[in-house]
């Protein structure tokens, strides 16, 4: 580590002592806690000073979690994700004046407005950039129509982010703008959609004429989908950069039942889970070594296969708990409709819920064969697939 | 930190100066190992250049990185050695780098201080000497050792055989001279020519004590960790190797009026190399790590890094003649080099199957459940 990058996380850290001292998490409201971060600058070390951040690199962040997590402080991540894996730094790039990135980035950073994503639609999933919902002009403000899906915690969040399509006659990547939408519009209305567990982690949105104010709108207009690159990138680095000691997540689950039911044990399971445990514990310290390079300013290959790599083998985790329970793993505990964040215990529910959730990881976020393109194009530079709608105004294009 | 040339950064971290060694051993291989070399080479006897090796030695100090100054060696950490080993991998230089550089200089290194080891391994590091090393116990009588070392690694043209063998004694690791009485070599065809093998039949051959029953178990057991982390970054190198070779053949290579690497079937079988390849470094450095600073359980980690590196290497390999088609099936065309290394290293020191066997006796066998694991619903309304 070169001297100035050990200097500055020095000074990171001291920061971290400082605000712990003056604010104990284990005393003070979380929402207290995260202002003080982010009076600080340690929400995103990456960001400007009065922004939150300190100007430094961004591998420095794990500097500043240590501390603070280390003292009892929350994982900011799992009380607002949309708020600070995403909107922060695309608010903090491509909100029109210092203002605006003021009055957005400090309640997201308490946790005082939780956020929430507006990409996908019933017709655009991975071409999210086909997306249908509009956005036209009217004076000093954007009338908002359309539907978008798969948006968790919408039925919490103050703020949207939102890709709406501005121009339908320019190809479909040159005619979208993004948006702060306000989800207390009387024009926004949130039901939750049931998914094959039974319950509701996501919602359905639709927007009816809801208004937005043109000073919420982030980036140029019909430059969205640069701006929603921001957006993406930082959720699957979000996504595949949290990391654990050996042996945990969702391995865990796997060796406790494995050791919790001997009389099921066979040589072949046992064999498989062996694989599992090299592939999880491979994939454990390939995002280790992310952490390194990243906290030495120079991030490698093995920082963008995280997301893929950690869905399948969730997958594969609980298809082995499935095999090995047999006939025990094929009862439910019940098909009553719930929310995450209902009832005691883990969310996540038994091993047969986290079965049937694991569906989803190879699809979300990125499914794994758009995360395969990813690495094959922007990692190893291959070339890329045609597109049969290349150039054509988004208008014409067939959809269905 | 340029005060301390070898000093670890951290754990996957490469000082300026590992980054300098590792480019001053690819322009080395480049000018010594260049693929019509390493041809040359692997058909003939032996299966490598001694001057060029001994260059290795002296010039390079790349053939005992991690053997303290005080044996004639560079001083450096197992990292060092590791970065060199990576780009042999690549190369596939061609000399007794199993035999001698992964296993018999480790092992000297864990032996007791005496004069046979001292001169051993200041030749060995030099490059004046080579070695191979079996750790399958042979006979030993007075001194003497009798029995066959079957299919010994580098031992076609080794001047010294590393041995365990077992006498009235105890245990014993030993130094028998190949080119002295007693001993009779039985070169072999390998299927990877670049990685010679012979019976070594000894009939009361004269050998040295290097360690004795206190040492004989450890000192095997360290070089057989250490070959084990270092051949696994030889499968590293030679897989990022061949990784890059067919990047630029599906970019090059046009079918259909495309290049093959716009087609996804194409691009998603080498995002899948992609990723056992970098599962296979962070694997391998991990147990280069271990070994060097303490921070994990050595046979762990090593059984770590041989179980996915064996298993990235094979399965690109195989990949990579895939994907390069018809002429990656071709005499002509390097891909298979590589694929026979790839069955090679895998079968040596134990098969991906066996440290995996091995890691599930460590971590599976012996886990515990703990109150508070996941739950299991049994169908019963709550």
């Amino acid at each position: 580590m070169s001297g100035a990058v050990t200097a500055d996380a020095d000074r990171v850290a001291e920061i971290a002592r400082r605000v712990v001292a003056e604010h104990d998490p284990k005393q003070v409201p979380v929402t207290e806690f995260l202002g003080a971060c982010y009076d600080a600058g340690l929400s995103w070390v990456n960001f400007p000073v009065g922004l939150g951040g300190l100007g430094l690199s961004r591998g420095l962040q794990a500097v500043a979690d240590a501390v603070l997590q280390g003292a009892g402080g929350p994982v900011p991540l799992g009380l607002n994700p949309m708020g600070y894996g995403m909107a922060a730094p695309t608010i903090r790039e491509h909100a029109q004046s210092e203002d605006t990135k003021k009055s957005l980035l400090r309640p997201l950073a308490t946790t005082e407005d939780i956020w929430c994503q507006l990409f996908s639609e019933p017709g655009a999933g991975s071409d999210l950039a086909g997306l249908a919902t509009s956005a036209v002009r009217d004076g000093g403000e954007w009338v908002v129509n359309g539907q978008k899906v798969w948006t968790s915690l919408a039925h919490k969040a103050r703020w949207g982010l939102l890709l709406a399509r501005t121009n339908p006659d320019a190809p479909k990547h040159k005619g979208l703008t993004y948006f702060v939408l306000d989800m207390h519009d009387p024009g926004v209305e949130c039901r939750p959609l049931r998914q094959m567990t039974g319950q509701a982690e996501f919602n359905e949105v639709y927007i009816t004429d809801a208004r937005i104010p043109d000073t919420h709108r982030l980036g140029g207009v019909d430059d969205g989908w640069r701006v929603a690159m921001t957006t993406l990138m930082n959720e699957r680095s979000a996504l595949g950069a949290s990391g654990s000691r050996r042996g945990q997540g969702a391995i865990a689950d796997a060796v406790q039942l494995w050791a919790a039911r001997p009389d099921l044990h066979t040589p072949v399971l046992r064999d498989r889970l062996a694989q599992l445990w090299l592939r999880a514990e491979a994939q454990r310290l390939t995002s280790e070594r992310s952490r390194a390079s990243a906290t030495a300013g120079d991030p490698g290959p093995e920082g963008s296969i995280g997301k893929m790599v950690g869905a399948e083998l969730n997958q594969k985790i609980y298809e082995f708990c499935m095999d090995l329970l047999g006939p025990e793993g094929i009862l439910y505990h019940s098909y009553a409709m719930y929310g995450q964040n209902a009832g005691t215990g883990d969310w996540r529910g038994p091993v047969q819920q986290r079965y049937l959730r694991s569906r989803a990881n190879t699809i979300e976020g990125g499914t794994s064969e758009v995360m395969r393109n990813i690495l094959g194009e922007r990692v190893l530079g291959l070339p890329g697939d045609l597109r049969a709608d290349a150039g054509m105004p988004w208008k014409d294009v067939p959809r269905g | 930190m340029a005060d301390t040339p070898t000093a670890s950064r951290g754990e996957f971290l490469f000082t300026a100066e590992q980054q300098e060694l590792r480019a001053a051993v690819r322009r080395f291989c480049a000018q010594h190992f260049d693929e019509a070399t390493v041809r040359t080479l692997m058909e003939s006897e032996p299966r490598f250049d001694r001057d060029v090796w001994r260059r290795l030695g002296t010039e390079l100090g790349v053939l005992g990185m991690a053997v303290p100054e005080s044996d004639g060696g560079a001083g450096g950490s197992l990292v060092d050695q590791a970065v060199a080993v990576e780009e042999f991998g690549a190369a596939l230089a061609c000399g007794p780098l199993f035999g001698t550089v992964y296993l018999a200089i480790p092992a000297l290194v864990a032996c007791p201080v005496g004069p046979v080891r001292d001169a051993l391994l200041t030749a060995l590091t030099a490059g004046e000497r080579t070695a191979a090393f079996d750790s399958r116990p042979l006979a030993e009588t007075g001194g003497r050792i009798s029995g066959t070392a079957a299919r010994v690694v580098d031992a076609d043209a080794a001047d010294v055989l590393l041995v365990a063998a077992d006498g009235a004694g105890g245990s014993g690791v030993y130094a028998v001279d190949l080119n002295g009485p007693g001993v009779h070599r039985h070169p072999l065809v390998t299927m990877d020519l670049t990685r010679p093998q012979a019976d070594v039949v000894l009939d009361a051959a004269p050998a040295e004590l290097l360690a004795g029953p206190q040492e004989a178990d450890r000192v095997v057991g360290h070089a057989l960790q250490v070959g084990a982390a270092l051949l696994a970054v030889e499968q590293v190198g030679a897989a990022q190797h061949l990784m890059d070779l067919s990047v630029d053949y599906a970019t090059s290579r046009l079918q259909f009026g495309r290049q093959i690497g716009s087609f996804q079937a194409v691009k998603h079988k080498l995002a899948d190399m992609l990723v056992d390849l970098e599962h296979a470094r962070s694997a391998a450095y991990h147990a280069v790590w271990a070994l060097a600073d303490g921070s994990d359980d050595p046979e762990l980690a090593a059984g770590i890094a041989q179980a996915v590196c064996s298993a990235a290497f094979s399965r690109i390999a195989a990949d990579t003649i895939q994907v390069h088609g018809g002429i990656g099936f071709t005499w002509e065309h390097q891909a298979q080099l590589y694929f026979k290394r790839a069955a090679t290293d895998a079968a040596l020191l134990g098969s991906a199957e066996q440290h995996r066997s091995r890691v599930a006796e460590l971590v599976l066998d012996h886990a515990v459940a703990h109150p508070g694991a996941v739950s299991v619903a049994t169908g019963r309304p709550q």
